[in-house]
């Protein structure tokens, strides 16, 4: 059972909270008790998801942003702060895949655009939701790393140097804003049973079965227990945790 | 702080080693207040004591048994007692462990040096040997062993007890591999400094104000933890919230290693 948090009165935004773990996390935030902004690239899904939490009791709104832009950003955490008077929590979630490829073949498409939204979509969401958070002297913040962010794997360098990243800039943020109250960690999914997941594997029949070689427990996670870990990291519970970078993975980075 | 957990672990078994105090009693009354009946260990049989009427006195469903975790039949009766006593075993954290003074190498003694292998290495090493036995029987169960900060760097004075709280991470990450698809998910906390604990009071020579103040100036977050923030990351990680989280030294430490 997951523990039963009580965030009454407080504003949790998500960002990719469209789809898997976003809206896992979005929902959870919801059952929790708090008002919730969902943000996706696609503006329309994120409505209506936030509608259903609605539909199910839950405060909600959902609303368009590109991460990799930053003045959509701004927007999306000024509309947050308009809507519910405050912001305590932000997951960063928003995160895409490029495909495999050659370190030596890789097209600079595929790396500016990874770059763009894994790696200065989560640092244009720290800075505007810090300068909230900083006037509040209280929040916490989740970035969307990965096993990425830990790990090496073969034509995957564009990815995972965007995973690191976020992590490097979970820690310098995380060290700098701890002394103001304001907590920034990230958690490290492994594979994830998610749309990005299943489209990643997309006419790779072996792949899957290359992964689950490598997962100890034996499947893959579910969005829920990603969730699960954000709203504790999230929460007081996490109070003396500071720039931690939580797998989520079943084992895969202990070995 | 660990309000948001209550209720959890109605039901459930859950055993502190060195729970005679700081982080191993805030555990304990943590997983008490979450509702699991307490197996409290220590060698301080008379501190356990006290501390075994504490929890009781709070309405806890308690069992003290004195334990060297360095001795193997000590660990294997106090797990044998364990199951007799409630059934089963859901949850077990390994703490009991112990510093050093503080000396270069070349000034540490062997005898220093093997105690503290002793216990924090070796007790952890026959506590799971025991833990996983029944847990394995049951297919379900989870441990977290307790490392430290100095299980993942390097700080002066302490060799002797730094190699015991890597080698605790070597353990865990390890053992995890091997239990995870048995049901039983095995993870480690590496606490950073923490007050209000018998450890503490050591390592700051008697809460000396100078040594205080040096490690609060250590602490990014600008001050010292508390044993309940030590055990609020235990009980998150022994539920099943953390279902999927495996041999992972969780580091909480005010962003001492970050």
């Amino acid at each position: 059972m997951n523990p039963i948090y009580d965030f009454k009165g407080q504003v949790a935004l998500v960002t990719g909270a469209a789809k898997g773990m976003g809206l896992a996390t979005a929902r959870m935030f919801a059952e929790s008790g708090a008002s919730v902004v969902l943000a996706d690239l696609d503006g329309d899904l994120a409505a209506k998801e936030a509608e259903r939490i609605v539909r199910d009791g839950g405060t909600a709104i959902g609303l368009a942003c590109d991460v990799a832009d930053e003045a959509q950003v701004a927007a999306m955490v000024d509309r947050a702060v308009a809507e519910y008077g405050r912001l305590d929590m932000a997951f960063n979630n928003a995160g895409i895949q490029v495909p495999p490829s050659d370190a030596a073949e890789e097209p600079i498409e595929h790396f500016e655009r990874v770059t763009a939204v894994n790696q200065r979509g989560v640092w244009a969401c720290m800075k505007h939701q810090l300068r909230v958070m900083r006037d509040q002297g209280s929040g916490a913040i989740v970035n969307c790393s990965s096993l990425g962010g830990l790990v090496g794997l073969p034509q995957r360098a564009a990815y995972h140097g965007t995973k690191h990243a976020v992590l490097g800039m979970t820690k310098s943020a995380g060290v700098e804003y701890a002394p103001r109250g304001i907590r920034i960690n990230a958690v490290c999914p492994g594979t994830i049973d998610t749309p990005m997941v299943a489209d990643m594997l997309k006419g790779q029949a072996d792949a899957m079965a290359e992964i689950m070689k490598q997962q100890s427990i034996g499947r893959l996670g579910r969005a829920e227990e990603v969730a699960a870990a954000v709203l504790w990291l999230c929460s007081p519970a996490a109070s003396f945790v500071i720039g931690v970078a939580l797998p989520v993975d079943g084992g895969f980075t202990a070995h | 702080m660990g309000t948001a957990m209550v209720g959890s672990f109605e039901g459930k078994v859950a055993l502190v080693t060195g729970a005679a105090g700081g982080i191993g009693l805030a555990t304990a009354r943590a997983f008490g207040d979450a509702g699991a009946s307490v197996v409290v260990a220590d060698s301080n049989t008379a501190l356990l004591e006290t501390a075994a009427a504490e929890l009781r006195s709070a309405g806890h469903e308690v069992l003290a048994i004195g334990c060297d975790v360095t001795d193997r039949g000590q660990v294997n009766a106090m797990i044998e007692q364990a199951i007799e006593t409630y059934g089963k075993l859901d949850a077990a954290f390994n703490n009991a462990g112990i510093n050093c003074d503080g000396a270069p190498l070349v000034e540490t003694e062997d005898t220093e040096f093997d105690n503290i292998i002793d216990v924090n290495l070796r007790g952890v090493w026959n506590c799971m040997k025991a833990e996983l036995r029944h847990m394995t029987a049951q297919r379900s169960g989870a441990i977290v062993n307790c490392s430290s900060i100095g299980g993942m760097r390097g700080s002066k004075g302490r060799a002797a007890y730094s190699a015991s709280k890597f080698g605790v991470i070597g353990l865990t990450r390890a053992s995890a591999l091997d239990y995870a698809e048995k049901g039983i998910r095995i993870n480690a906390v590496c606490p950073g400094i923490i007050g209000n604990t018998p450890m503490a009071k050591r390592v700051t020579k008697n809460n000396n104000p100078e040594i205080v103040k040096a490690f609060v100036a250590a602490e990014p977050i600008g001050r010292l933890g508390e044993p309940e923030e030590i055990a609020a990351a235990v009980l998150w990680l022994c539920g099943s919230a953390a279902s999927f989280v495996v041999g992972h030294a969780l580091t909480v430490d005010g962003g001492i290693l970050a």
